[in-house]
């Protein structure tokens, strides 16, 4: 099944270097809370690289440093100490411009939907396609129908959010996050609102674009029931990468 | 409006249907805006009557210079002029005639209670001084002593008064102590000093105050012939009367300056512009409040949409297009609900306040320039932040 028709990425992302190596390379990464008495650090010395195409799942207790992990390997936060290398992008010290050229390639789904209230499901997902340029713009309502179509929401296009349930909102966010045909997604407990089957839709839908699209997806979850669909678990404790395995199936 | 606003932003109308979608939000926004409108719209109303009422008696009068006394800085306060001058300008080449101009005050307490603040002018009735045929009919009943025209354009005249005295029936008054008879009327109108005018002639002025002579009247009026330009007897009267006590302007000069007096060095033109001052100020922190209530609401969407590669820009184009909306949405009820509060203001004060085109669309780019700066301090917030950390 063909998901996307076109590869809207391409106008944002010529500027940047191939990655041949994968696309999220990490070396040495620390990183700091605070400042001062308070300063605290919340990543220890993280070595890590995720190959193209994988799902990837982030395990650990509360406070392990899952989130900080992951915002700064999504552009979302800036690099202290380390190497983070993006797509072929060293993130440690880029510009501005280079952070948002890196962001148009990027799905993210946060545990909280993050929906604008004022539009509808389709129009938050048209918020994913928009920022691609022109084209993107005019052409967006193919492919945002059939992002939602995909969640399970076909029937729910014009909703506004007030009008949706929480697992509802948090797949239209998924929709949103997928409708660009990022290279990567980051999932920050994607499915924390979702029942169980619904959970299991999400993440299934994000190992099929592993497959079908090599879409490289991190995912911090603590849904055990979606593990056996990782190619690869990493456990975290206290700011460290404790483990690194591959599911038991 | 959702589909007009996709057509002209090129992109979905976010801050529009932001705005739509909290209505009670929307309409105290509106109504802040249009209140900020409504108290910048009276003040520049004051303003312009001020202005306005500045200029009145400049206009009709047929004179091309003025030669007063250099401590004038209106056309009624500072020192007397001496006679000697007007003989001095009539020997200037170039100049037609040379009269003196008297200028008093009169309260005219009326049998009905109501007091009318005169300003009196006493002219020479053989010479033609003011434009109005009007007036120019009546110079030969002015010849007498103890007649006067009066401004039916004044506060508290009622129509009928005038009608009667233009139909032929003399008003007499008593003012500081003669009787004076009105036997015509013409039309100036009320400002801010005087509530209207009187004309009488330069020897009834004397009688009504005795205290003031022949020899030094308020202002000497200068008419010069025909083809000549004032401005080159302007500077031919400075050369030829060369004495520091006394100013030589053209009446528009004198009318200029006079105007810039009265709006930026009198208490009244200063608290007007000031309250043009204040009516921004309020706009801004009601615009501002708004917006950024707005932008700190939305602050999750907003960094989720920065995380996908939305630039700074776009954040300040959907505050820049609340903005917008809120200017124009404001100033449609403030102008409506300003042009009513004119009526009113007119028809309790007799001071022309009137809405102009041009001050119309200034108040509507001044409200939209209000809005945009205020939107543009509202998304600062965004700017610099770390995605992650607006979450
Ligand atoms: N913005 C912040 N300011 C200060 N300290 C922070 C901040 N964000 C995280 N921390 C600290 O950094 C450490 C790691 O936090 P992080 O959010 O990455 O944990 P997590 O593994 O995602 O936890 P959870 O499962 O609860 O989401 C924690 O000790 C936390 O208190
Ligand atoms: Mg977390």
């Amino acid at each position: 099944m063909k998901l996307f028709n076109k590869d809207i990425t391409q106008t944002s992302t010529a500027a940047l270097p191939a990655d041949q190596q994968g696309p999220i390379r990490i070396k040495g990464l620390n990183h700091w809370f605070g400042s001062g008495e308070a300063r605290k650090q919340a990543l220890f010395d993280i070595d890590l690289t995720i190959e193209r195409g994988s799902l990837v799942i982030l395990m650990g207790a509360s406070g392990s440093g899952k989130t900080t992990l992951l915002t700064l390997a999504g552009c979302l936060r800036d690099v202290q100490d380390g190497s983070v290398q993006l797509l072929g992008q060293e993130l440690n010290g880029a510009d501005e411009n280079v952070l948002v050229a890196c962001r148009r390639r990027l799905g993210f789904i946060f545990q909280a939907h993050n929906l604008h209230e004022s539009l509808t499901a389709m129009q938050n997902v048209r918020m994913g396609l928009d920022v691609h340029g022109p084209q993107a713009r005019k052409d967006w309502k193919a492919p945002a129908s059939h992002l939602l179509n995909l969640v399970g929401l076909g029937d729910r296009l014009d909703y506004l959010p007030g009008n949706l349930s929480g697992g509802q909102k948090q797949r239209v966010a998924v929709a949103r996050a997928l409708v660009g045909n990022p290279d990567v997604v980051f999932a920050d407990e994607p499915t924390a609102a979702l029942d169980k089957e619904s959970g299991h839709q999400v993440v299934s839908l994000l190992k099929r674009l592993g497959t079908e699209r090599n879409t490289t997806t991190l995912m911090v979850t603590h849904d055990n029931k979606v593990l056996e669909m990782a190619d690869r678990i990493i456990t975290m404790e206290e700011g460290r990468i404790v483990k690194d395995e591959l599911p038991h199936r | 409006m959702t589909a007009l606003l996709t057509k002209l932003l090129g992109r979905l109308p976010i801050g529009w249907l932001q705005l739509k979608h909290n209505k009670s939000r929307l309409a105290a926004a509106i109504a802040g805006v249009a209140f900020a409108n409504i108290l910048i719209f009276m003040q520049l109303g004051f303003l312009g009557a001020l202005v306005e009422t500045t200029k009145l008696p400049y206009r009709p009068m047929v004179a091309d210079i003025l030669i007063s006394a250099s401590d004038a800085n209106t056309l009624s306060d500072g020192s007397n002029v001496a006679r000697q001058r007007l003989y001095q300008a009539l020997a200037v080449p170039g100049v037609a005639d040379a009269s003196p101009f008297y200028l008093g005050k009169f309260d005219w307490q009326r049998d009905n209670g109501t007091t009318v603040n005169f300003q009196v002018f006493g002219i020479d009735p053989t010479k033609q001084i003011f434009k109005d045929p009007e007036v120019d009919k009546a110079r030969a009943q002015l010849q007498l002593l103890d007649t006067a025209l009066l401004d039916r354009s004044a506060r508290n005249i009622e129509p009928e008064l005038a009608a009667s005295i233009d139909g032929g029936t003399p008003h007499r008054f008593e003012a500081n102590g003669r009787t004076l008879s009105a036997v015509r009327t013409f039309s100036i109108g009320a400002g801010f000093e005087a509530d209207g005018y009187l004309i009488v002639s330069d020897q009834t002025f004397l009688q009504m105050y005795p205290q003031r002579t022949a020899g030094a009247p308020t202002h000497i009026l200068v008419t010069v012939e025909p083809g000549v330009s004032p401005q080159t007897i302007v500077q031919n009267l400075r050369s030829a009367i060369p004495e520091k006590d006394i100013i030589i302007r053209t009446v528009e000069e004198a009318a200029a300056a006079d105007e810039a007096y009265q709006t930026t060095e009198r208490p009244v033109g200063v608290i007007f512009g000031f309250g043009v001052i204040i009516g921004v100020l309020v706009g801004l922190i009601i615009v501002y409040q708004v917006l950024s209530t707005d932008v700190a609401d939305h602050l999750r969407e907003y960094a989720t949409l920065k995380a996908v590669g939305y630039k700074q820009s776009f954040f300040l184009s959907i505050v820049f297009e609340e903005a917008i909306i809120l200017a124009i949405f404001g100033f449609i009820p403030g102008v409506l609900f300003a042009l009513g509060l004119y009526d009113v203001l007119t028809s309790a004060t007799g001071l022309p306040v009137e809405m102009t085109g041009i001050r119309a669309v200034a108040v509507l780019f001044g409200t939209s320039a209000m809005c945009l700066i205020s939107g543009a301090i509202a998304t600062r917030r965004l700017a610099g932040a770390n995605p992650a950390d607006l979450f």
